[in-house]
């Protein structure tokens, strides 16, 4: 078989490095999304059709087999996800993707003959392997395959600062002398060292350690390029490194917290590791159907849909609760807070599954001053995103954190499991408040007898 | 390619990367996340390299491990993106998106179908 030309092999790889610009940029846009990912996705058929025209390749058979199993495994899996369920997919994915650029750079180590070659080949090796464990563990924990709050224990960050050590000893020795055995020592410690990096991790902060992971991931691949001598590697784990920090560093902002916070907050009690403590505190607590009277006879309604929402699985009947009241006349709205969900954007998936219009999904930052002339604001399953504290108790843990405004409703409307705090285990003040409402229960059932009673009016 | 260039390279590629992604709102994070994710699957094609050039069989089984983890990656990295995206769509019949030229033909088949 004769192979493509380098220059045109260059030049398709820089084709499909553009592609993969463009469906980053089309990301940005609920608009240009999906094509900007079609285009991604047809970015790496190019590359990939390339390499097998543009290199030297035996065992081809094998390749394409091998290709087959990976696409039948993972496509159906990913077609068939519940949307719920979708942040630890996007996790495993992420993760086997971390494990494939250290399987490839601990085969390429016998041939790389720098030193600076072989920084390469340690780089992706640890960082790979961090990316693969830190994923399990985050996979683990959404799936509720283990507990989902911080797993501390005396001694870790004793523990993690020998790993790292080790690893950097073993780092340098593979550098200097290539050794394979070394470089297998060091993937089992970045093993560990991703272990040790997430278990501390609550379950509110996961999803920014996934984006984290990402990150990784995209550096992995970046530094197997430069191992490989292949420069769409470079561009594309490199625009994913850089793209992921920034949106790691959006994600933690917009949850009021920094990143080193979510890592190491569990080192020194600062984290979300919550509390479980109940308040006796009067509340007033109300029946479905006096919160349907409350909701169908409003002017305009703001829905503040949270975690427990989609932990409830609820969101089809929020969209129809919606749907019955904008059918009375009723002006509804949702207000997203940008980490509602399990993963920031997630709660905008689930209602846009549960074919909520588009439009009608609001960001914090323009529906914040709509609260005020909002009748109801029904919050479900939410809390410390609409916990006042945030802007007036210095020392919460969430202090800083932007919330949702519903204080300024006229009425606050809680649907809530229990008077339990939320994962960053403080009270919210605003449920004592006189204006608001608590109706107790799964956010589920309780939207479905507001429902039928909102429908029975 | 000699190390300056690829270190040029990378440098400006890190600017793309956080020039791209800079402004995005917080509603398509998580598509972004997950298509961001699929795009380092294509270390898929250093795992064909990889797998192309083995003659030891330990090596190869290895090579292949990894093809399969990549294409897994990037496979199913879009696939889920297009799932959550396909998900983006208005719902009233009256108040169709705008035809633009970009309308795709399969979108519009899924509106219909989403207003039966």
């Amino acid at each position: 078989m004769t192979l493509l030309d380098p220059n045109v092999t260059a030049l398709l790889y820089l084709a499909a490095a553009v592609f993969f610009i463009l469906a980053l940029k089309g990301l940005n846009s609920p608009r240009t999304a999906r094509r900007g990912n079609l285009i991604g996705a047809f970015g790496a058929l190019v590359a990939v059709v390339t390499v097998f025209f543009s290199t030297r390749l035996d065992n081809v058979p094998l390749i394409l087999g091998a290709i087959v199993v990976g696409s039948g495994v993972a496509a159906p899996v990913a077609r068939r996800v519940k949307m719920t369920q979708m942040p630890q997919l996007v996790a495993l994915f992420n993760g086997v993707g971390g494990g494939a650029a250290a399987l490839v750079a601990l085969l390429e180590l016998p041939h790389a003959e720098d030193a600076w070659v072989r920084v390469a080949v340690v780089f992706t090796l640890l960082v790979g392997a961090v990316s693969f464990a830190g994923s399990a563990v985050t996979f683990a924990k959404l799936q509720e395959l283990m507990t989902t709050r911080p797993v501390v224990f005396p001694g870790l960050p004793v523990l993690m600062g020998a790993v790292l050590l080790a690893a950097v000893g073993a780092a340098a020795a593979v550098v200097l002398g290539g050794s394979l055995v070394l470089a297998l020592l060091l993937l089992l410690l970045g093993l560990v060292a991703g272990v040790l990096l997430v278990l501390p991790v609550g379950g509110a902060d996961v999803p920014i350690v996934i984006s984290l992971l990402n990150a990784f991931t995209g550096l992995a691949v970046a530094a197997s390029g430069l191992v490989l001598g292949n420069v769409l590697l470079v561009v594309a784990g490199t625009l994913v490194g850089a793209s992921g920090t920034i949106l790691t560093r959006a994600m933690a902002a917009a949850m009021g917290r920094s990143v080193a916070g979510i890592l190491f907050g569990a080192f020194r009690g600062g984290s979300t590791a919550g509390s479980t403590a109940v308040s006796d505190r009067p509340v007033r607590s109300s029946s479905p159907e006096d919160v349907a009277v409350l909701l169908g006879y409003a002017q305009r309604v703001i829905i503040v849909p949270g975690y427990g929402l989609a932990v409830a699985q609820g969101q089809h009947t929020a969209a129809e609760l919606a749907q019955a009241l904008e059918s009375r006349g009723t002006r509804v709205d949702f207000a997203i807070h940008p980490v509602a969900g399990r993963m920031p954007g997630h709660m905008n998936v689930l209602l846009a599954e549960a074919n909520v219009p588009y439009e009608s999904l609001k960001e914090m930052g323009e529906i914040n001053s709509e609260f005020r002339t909002a009748d109801v604001a029904l919050v479900v399953g939410a809390n410390d995103v609409v916990n006042p504290a945030a802007k007036t108790t210095a020392g919460s843990p969430i202090y800083g954190m932007p919330i949702l405004e519903v204080a300024d409703a006229r009425q606050v409307v809680f649907l809530k499991r229990s008077m339990r705090p939320g994962f960053a285990g403080i009270e919210n003040d605003l449920m004592f408040e006189p204006q608001t409402t608590l109706l107790f229960g799964d956010a589920k059932e309780s939207l479905m007898k507001v429902l039928g009673a909102v429908k029975a009016l | 390619m000699d190390g300056i260039s690829l270190l040029t390279i990378t440098v400006l590629a890190v600017f793309v990367g956080f020039e791209v992604v800079s402004k995005v709102s917080s509603t398509l994070h998580t598509p972004l996340m997950s298509g961001a994710n699929a795009i380092h699957g294509i270390i898929l094609v250093g795992a064909i390299i990889v797998a192309g050039q083995a003659t030891h069989p330990w090596v190869l089984a290895v090579a292949l491990l990894a093809v399969v983890l990549a294409t897994a990656n990037l496979v199913g990295g879009f696939v889920v993106t297009d799932r959550m995206l396909e998900m983006f769509r208005g719902r009233k019949p009256d108040k169709p998106a705008k035809p633009t030229p970009d309308e795709t033909q399969p979108d519009t088949k899924e509106n219909t179908e989403a207003t039966r």
